[in-house]
């Protein structure tokens, strides 16, 4: 049970697809300048993440190891399209904006990575808790880094429509767009990034 | 589209909307290859000849299959396809006819597959309903695009390497905050032109 558990844990921190794998670095930058966005990333993330690792863990034995990467893409390609087709009836807002990025899932890193390292060699209910606990880590990132952008950058955080917090109600020049646009993207995955690696390496040197 | 619109898309397509730098495509190869030089020009280079041939074949293939035969949903399941087998073709090509070639840029065409610039790409002429010559200059400039900020980025990196960084910062933490800075000036290079 315990190991069951740590299947499902390791992907919040100690094997953080973004933290610490630095993984999926391009949806991280591309469309974290919103909450919104990160929450439909990370759901649709999930879901495919889930679903190859299911289908990939329960025909592991039947496909031959030469062809293995193909089957692999061709499964997470099927489920990228069942959430394209999925965002784009129901929430055509969200999928206009970032619908490049939704069907870059199919080469996103995390997936493709977690089927060769984790689902091709684990049985279907670890690679579910493996696909869960790394999509949960994925997403966490994500709205973490999305909520500092865009309270920043327009000083409020909008989902769905409905301002829920405003930050900035005196003006202050402390906000701004710059927060918002790509090259900030970058500054703050960096900062991000290395306020990660300080506090791994504290951890270590307190475990010595 | 007239002569020089197409060279306004291709300028655009290099400096303005670089594929790296303002749309975020092609993270991964650009922090993995860009430690040193050679490398970077070798990936650049090969990112090239594959960006510009699968965003053609892709083109054909949903102008000439999906599109008649009303499957416009199977698009990202056909190109990450074409993608692999094109990435599969142009290596063993490379092998037989120009071997000097392949010596060089050999270990970066299997990277490819999975850069995610390629398939964007192919994405994007379509997206944006271009015709066969505006795919060809438009993919063609988005990889010069990525060739000319690889190559920057790596010659910056080899001065950052020598720096006295923080630990925290060392690796991709200061590349990231270096591309930062790099976006803000490609940023600017907008306003220049228009």
């Amino acid at each position: 049970m315990n190991s069951k558990l740590q299947n499902l844990t390791k992907g919040f921190w100690a094997e953080n697809p973004i933290l610490i794998s630095m993984l999926g670095l391009c949806p991280t930058l591309a469309i974290t300048y919103k909450v919104e966005n990160a929450l439909g990333m990370g759901l649709a993330v999930l879901f495919v993440l889930v679903m190859s690792n299911l289908i990939i863990s329960l025909i592991r034995h039947f496909v031959p190891d030469e062809i293995r990467i193909p089957v692999f893409i061709v499964v997470i390609a099927t489920f990228v399209s069942v959430v394209e087709m999925v965002m784009e009836a129901f929430v055509p807002n969200l999928f206009a904006r970032m619908s490049l990025f939704i069907s870059l899932i199919v080469v996103n890193c995390i997936i493709l990575g977690r089927a060769e390292a984790f689902a091709s060699k684990h049985n279907w209910l670890d690679s579910v808790l493996d696909a869960v606990g790394m999509a949960l880590g994925f997403t966490m990132v994500l709205v973490f880094i999305s909520l500092i952008r865009e309270a920043l950058g327009t000083g409020s955080i909008t989902i769905w429509g409905d301002l829920a917090i405003n930050f900035n109600p005196n003006n202050s020049p402390f906000f701004s767009s710059f927060y918002v646009s790509p090259p900030a993207a970058f500054i703050v995955l960096g900062l991000i990034l290395a306020g990660s690696k300080a506090i791994t390496a504290a951890k270590e040197v307190k475990s010595k | 589209m007239t002569f020089s619109d197409l060279i306004v898309m291709a300028v655009s397509a290099i400096l303005i909307q670089n594929v790296i730098l303002q749309q975020f495509l092609g993270i991964c190869p650009f922090l993995g290859v860009s430690g040193k030089r050679d490398s970077a020009v070798g990936m650049g280079l090969a990112v090239i000849v594959v960006i510009t041939l699968a965003s053609l074949t892709s083109w054909a293939l949903y102008y000439l299959l999906l599109k008649p035969l009303g499957m416009q949903y199977m698009s990202t399941l056909v190109y990450i396809l074409v993608i692999a087998s094109l990435v599969q073709i142009v290596e063993m090509f490379l092998k037989k006819t120009i071997p000097a070639l392949y010596r060089s840029l050999g270990i970066y065409l299997p990277l490819i597959t999975t850069n995610c610039a390629v398939l964007g790409t192919a994405k994007n002429v379509i997206a944006k309903k271009f015709n066969f010559l505006e795919t060809f200059v438009f993919s063609f400039a988005t990889a010069v695009g990525f060739l000319f900020v690889i190559y920057i980025f790596s010659t910056l990196r080899s001065k950052i390497a020598r720096g006295d960084i923080p630990k925290a910062f060392q690796g991709i933490p200061i590349a990231l905050i270096t591309a930062g800075i790099l976006a803000m000036i490609f940023a600017k290079f907008g306003e220049l032109i228009i």
